[in-house]
């Protein structure tokens, strides 16, 4: 069968697979530009990798 | 499944706006704008994007509590004439659907709303969930007639939540905010429960309308519009409002309370007559009444930005 064959169903819950889909990539949008406002704000810092102090990190 | 029971069956199938009828969008507005105007209101400064996901969050939220009310109230929405086409009693949505879709996002909504801004705006945020799809729907709606009084809280905490959101505490002005809510609520709902005549009788929830009869709803209109106004007033003169509150507010609440004194001096002989002309103008006025309020609100702040307070005028 054909990947391409467009079924009924595919018809019927297009609304529904559409947004779904939209929530998702609303989503993503929304955790990326969370984490990059926080991190660019200075909100949240990198512990420095060649730290050997104790509570240095 | 015969061919029609099938073809019956897909075109029952719910589609995304079904799911999202299910937030009670129309309500979510006013979630929204109060939210909004609590959270730019409030002291300090807030990154725009973080801001707009506090909305966001503080919108799912409270359309995840309307989904776990519709759950709960599947029974008597499908008598009451006004909710009949909601998701479920129309066979659209399963009970269980909205149930399940409820609890995912009042638990995303709360999560995302600590992450995002704090961990006091996500408990209030848990708190106004609990308190509408808990302590209102499933206890006060049906038990008692002071049901929209105790439970016009949960539409309250929207603006607390906002300035919890940007000051990551409470303060008296976020109070205020609250409390004007609060106190609008009764009037609104018992002026919609008046010309929603029978509605609730059918579905055996116990109003003001159906426990203690029209001419003491139409009292309790008056009485609560009484301290709504002198709430909405005294509020003028705090710092979370302005000239601009002070001058709507002062109109607003003269209009306001000249619909209550129409409504309170009428009779059902006189409501059945004009179909409900004089309560339906008041519901009315009523949406815009909030929105106006907060608005002037809005406005005020902006002003404050250009310098313009009450010092200045004064």
């Amino acid at each position: 069968m054909s990947l391409t064959h467009k079924h009924e169903i595919h018809t019927r819950r297009f609304s529904r697979n559409m947004g779904v889909g939209l929530t998702l990539v609303a989503l993503i949008g929304i955790v990326f530009g969370l984490t990059f406002v926080k991190v660019t704000r200075g909100d949240f810092e990198v512990p420095r990798a060649n730290s050997t102090i104790v509570g240095d990190q | 499944m015969t061919d029609v029971s099938l073809q019956t069956a897909y075109q029952d199938e719910p589609q995304f706006s079904d799911y999202f009828a299910l937030l009670k969008p129309r309500v979510m507005t006013l979630v929204v704008f109060t939210a909004f105007v609590g959270l730019l209101a409030a002291p300090g400064g807030m990154h725009p994007f973080v801001a707009f996901c506090a909305i966001l969050f503080i919108a799912i939220g409270g359309g995840a509590s309307g989904a776990l009310n519709m759950w709960w109230d599947a029974d008597i929405d499908a008598v009451m004439r006004r909710t009949a086409k909601r998701p479920i009693p129309s066979g659209r949505v399963s009970g269980d659907e909205a149930l399940a879709i409820g609890l995912a996002l009042s638990a995303f909504s709360v999560v995302f709303l600590g992450l995002a801004t704090n961990w006091v705006a996500a408990g209030l945020l848990a708190f106004t969930i609990f308190f509408y799809a808990v302590i209102y729907t499933m206890w006060l709606k049906r038990a008692t007639p002071q049901n929209i009084v105790i439970g016009g809280a949960a539409g309250a905490f929207p603006p607390m939540i906002g300035w919890a959101a940007a000051t990551g505490g409470v303060s008296i002005e976020s109070v205020l905010m609250f409390a004007l809510i609060f106190m609008w609520t009764p009037p609104h709902f018992w002026a919609l429960a008046l010309f929603m005549r029978s509605d609730y009788d059918d579905a055996g929830v116990p109003m003001l309308t159906v426990t203690h009869g029209r001419p003491a709803t139409r009292r309790h209109i008056l009485i609560y519009t009484v301290l709504l106004a002198a709430l909405a007033l005294a509020m003028g003169v705090t710092a979370v409002a302005g000239p601009v509150y002070l001058a709507s507010a002062l109109i607003l609440n003269a209009l306001f309370l000249k619909g209550a004194v129409a409504i309170w001096r009428r009779d059902e002989a006189m409501a059945e007559a004009d179909n409900y002309l004089v309560e339906r103008k008041f519901f009315k006025l009523s949406l815009l009444y909030l929105f106006a309020h907060f608005g002037a609100i809005l406005a005020d702040q902006a002003l404050a930005r250009f310098g313009l307070t009450w010092e200045v005028f004064l």
